[in-house]
């Protein structure tokens, strides 16, 4: 197990790369520390499979260095940085047994046969294997077939870390539940370090005791899936984290006031003298319907009911255009026609400008 | 417009695909197909489309046979999982392709383009390639192209599985707009019951090649009918434990024990925890024997909201933080359960942790697993 560094990194898939939109990937400095699990978090095309690809020696970056504890391992092969990976499609040999692929890779490092076979039986157990050890991989269904390729990703116990590319995306709904809990329960029986990388928040947020979350190259936030709720760094984190995300809303803010339009919000904090666009920021499930003339008028557009809670896609007017506002209500509650109104959590309101958060002063 | 199914079946190679199925679409209405794969989804689209002839059975379209019509010759629309686009052309002639098979007018074409542009936000991207768009947006020029001809069948076959969480998002949320304005029948293909929920209409609940249950969506996600489209409705699964009755005694698991004649709760026998129990409605009229208790996670509590709520301690395996939410893996009598509660909870692994249940949220299934009362709650949904 080591300790990752990513010391003054980037990339660029082009040789003489000109401008910061030229970057794949743009400076990071980063410490994965030792026997923690992290997520990679963004969309397609935000530079972390490139991320992922440096660290396990797939990719040589174009600047910077990736340390293994106090190793510069930035020109060491895939196999000289002893990392273990899993990847979207499971890998298995359809001809081999459970038993077999397992074995693999201890078998490759010349491990004695004693160990192997003792090692094999232990993580059979881990993943909820050990009764199908002696079948042929071939005929298993594709999440069995991708717990395998889990078990292979375990097996070594010399591993330095352990690297996971979108690993449960091709399984169905119902068994992500089942992988998605083995591998949380394997990293606490085994402490390696780990990193998901995925574009699905439930399992970044799930799996990961930090979740980092990349956008258009660069790290926007690094934090436990609790800060990222609460308080999203720049207003993407608090769009891309949340189902639906948080609401961001055109404000102006004097002091401990937030006004969207006309109306006033008063805020937990005093913001002095911000520049910039300025937004308010605020989750749909901090906000509450109402009939008091004193919230923000809405007009509701839809409620869509999502079994445990429902959705409103609320819309206020502002000015000669009007603002999407997306609410969360609780399974039960009843939507009656006078709630044409929002009031907001004062203490869940986060204030951007120029889409970053900004920290305001405790208001008296 | 409707489209019929008349006790179809399919099989390949001796294999049964499509169980003998019947099932009628009306015009302007979503329908789901929701199951895990294999289920059976695509068959029975590939079956609707005309792509392939069932083995038995008749397919109507507006009352008419049209079993052995050729898929061209259809009403059809089709959306697959992979974005299916012609690379070398615009996104403009993409989406004009159909209408230019149907010979329509350099006018006609134009305008109908242009709305279908419009409406999955393409208006700007019309003169670029497929591939010089994102993921998001190549899916969405697809879709377009199905939208443009204007058929009275969409057939769309998991249309957002291959994009990324937060389009999906985003793309579920317009897909009901386009439906409403269009009046076709729409047929949507899905793993994913959130997403059934949030599409609305209609759901077909798949499983092994047989349709389990049809109905409003809600309808079936609240009162399913049986313990398999109970479970392909959920997401996190449903749990299930033992339920008796004897007499005015009902015991939940082995542990957990409902006295309804004294109206009394008697949590892990032995233990002095009693609770009174006012109402156990859909429990009273149960004929004596053994069944099936069933509910969903989101019922799990970590506190007694209700005065009849049932106690259950369990052991805590794994919890699972998403930033709003909890999931608590929990073992209850060697049953793996799944709570989700509201709120961010920092609780001890491996230790005991008392959850409650409300019983009025409690599906009672028979041993073969079809419903004999369902939960109390639900009746009014």
């Amino acid at each position: 197990m080591a300790k990752i560094t990513l010391s003054n990194l980037a990339h660029s898939y082009s040789k003489n790369p000109a401008s910061p939109s030229d970057f794949a990937l743009k400076t990071i400095d980063h410490v994965w520390e030792d026997g923690s699990a992290y997520a990679l978090l963004g969309p397609s095309g935000c530079g972390k499979s490139t991320l992922l690809n440096i660290i396990s020696g797939l990719l040589a970056p174009s600047q910077g260095k990736v340390l293994f504890d106090d190793n510069d391992v930035t020109n060491a092969s895939t196999s000289e940085r002893n990392i273990a990976q899993v990847f979207q499609f499971p890998v298995v040999y359809d001809t081999m047994t459970v038993r077999q692929n397992l074995a693999f890779p201890l078998k490759n490092r010349k491990l004695g046969a004693a160990y192997i076979d003792a090692r094999v039986k232990d993580v059979a157990n881990m993943i909820g294997m050990q009764d199908f050890l002696n079948d042929k991989a071939s005929g298993l269904t594709a999440d069995a077939k991708q717990k395998i390729s889990l078990g292979r990703g375990i097996v070594r116990e010399d591993v330095n870390a352990i690297l996971f590319d979108e690993p449960l995306t091709v399984i169905d709904p119902q068994m992500k539940w089942e992988l998605r809990t083995q591998l949380k329960a394997l990293h606490q029986q085994l402490g390696h370090t780990m990193i998901y990388v995925t574009h699905d928040q439930t399992e970044a947020l799930t799996f990961a005791d930090k979740v980092v979350v990349m956008s258009e190259g660069e790290v926007v936030q690094v934090g436990t899936p609790t800060e990222l709720f609460e308080r999203p760094a720049h207003t993407f984190v608090g769009f891309f984290i949340g189902s639906p995300g948080m609401n961001v809303l055109p404000a102006t803010v004097v002091g401990s006031k937030a006004m969207i339009g006309n109306h006033e919000i008063q805020l937990n904090f005093t913001y002095e003298q911000l520049s910039g666009t300025i937004e308010m920021g605020i989750r749909p499930e901090y906000i509450k319907l109402s009939n008091e003339p004193s919230g923000l008028a809405i007009k509701i557009d839809r409620v869509e009911d999502v079994g445990h809670h429902k959705i409103v896609r609320a819309r206020h007017a502002l000015d000669d255009r009007s603002l999407d506002i997306n609410v969360i209500v609780k399974e039960g509650l009843e939507i009656t026609d006078d709630m044409q109104y929002l009031v907001f959590e004062r203490d869940k309101i986060n204030i951007y400008a120029d889409q970053w958060l900004q920290d305001g002063k405790a208001a008296i | 417009m409707s489209l019929q199914l008349e006790n179809i079946s399919l099989s390949v190679d001796g294999q049964r695909h499509i169980h003998a199925t019947s099932l009628t679409l009306e015009k302007s209405t979503m329908n789901v197909l929701l199951g895990p794969t294999l289920s059976g989804k695509t068959s029975l689209m590939r079956l609707m489309a005309g792509l392939d002839m069932p083995t038995s059975g008749r397919i109507l379209w507006n009352g008419k046979d049209v079993t052995k019509t050729r898929v061209q010759d259809r009403d059809i629309a089709m959306v697959y999982q992979q974005f299916i686009n012609y690379p070398s052309m615009s996104v403009y002639e993409n989406i004009a392709s159909p209408l230019r098979i149907m010979r329509k007018s350099q006018n006609e074409i134009d305008k109908a383009v242009k709305k279908s542009a419009d409406l999955m936000k393409l208006g700007p991207y019309l003169h670029r390639k497929p591939l010089e768009l994102s993921g998001g947006q190549q899916q969405r020029c697809a879709l377009a192209r199905a939208l443009v001809k204007e058929s009275g069948l969409v057939l769309l076959d998991e249309p957002l599985a291959n994009l990324d969480y937060k389009l999906r998002e985003e793309l579920r949320a317009e897909i009901p707009k386009i439906f409403a304005e269009s009046g076709a029948i729409f047929v949507y293909a899905t793993t994913e019951p959130e997403e059934a929920l949030l599409l609305g209409g209609n759901t077909a609940t798949l499983h092994q090649g047989t349709i389990t249950q049809f109905n409003k969506t809600n309808q079936v996600y609240h009162q399913p009918q049986d313990t398999i489209t109970a479970k392909t409705f959920s997401n996190p699964p449903m749990n299930f434990l033992k339920l008796t009755k004897e007499g005015s005694s009902i015991t939940l698991g082995d542990k957990a024990h409902i006295n309804s004649e004294t109206k009394s709760l008697d949590i892990d026998k032995g233990s002095t925890d009693r609770h009174e129990l006012t109402t156990v409605d859909h429990f009273k009229h149960l004929p004596d024997g053994d069944y099936i208790a069933g509910f969903r996670s989101n019922h799990l509590e970590l506190h007694r909201h209700n005065p009849q709520s049932i106690a259950f301690t369990t052991t805590l395996d794994i919890t699972e933080i998403t930033g709003s939410e909890t999931f608590l893996h929990m073992n209850y009598d060697n049953d793996h359960w799944v709570g989700l509660v509201h709120g961010v909870h920092d609780l001890a692994l491996g230790e005991k942790l008392e959850v409650f249940l409300d019983p009025s949220h409690i599906y009672t299934f028979g041993l073969d697993g079809n419903i004999v009362a369902s939960a109390s709650y639900a009746k009014g949904i």
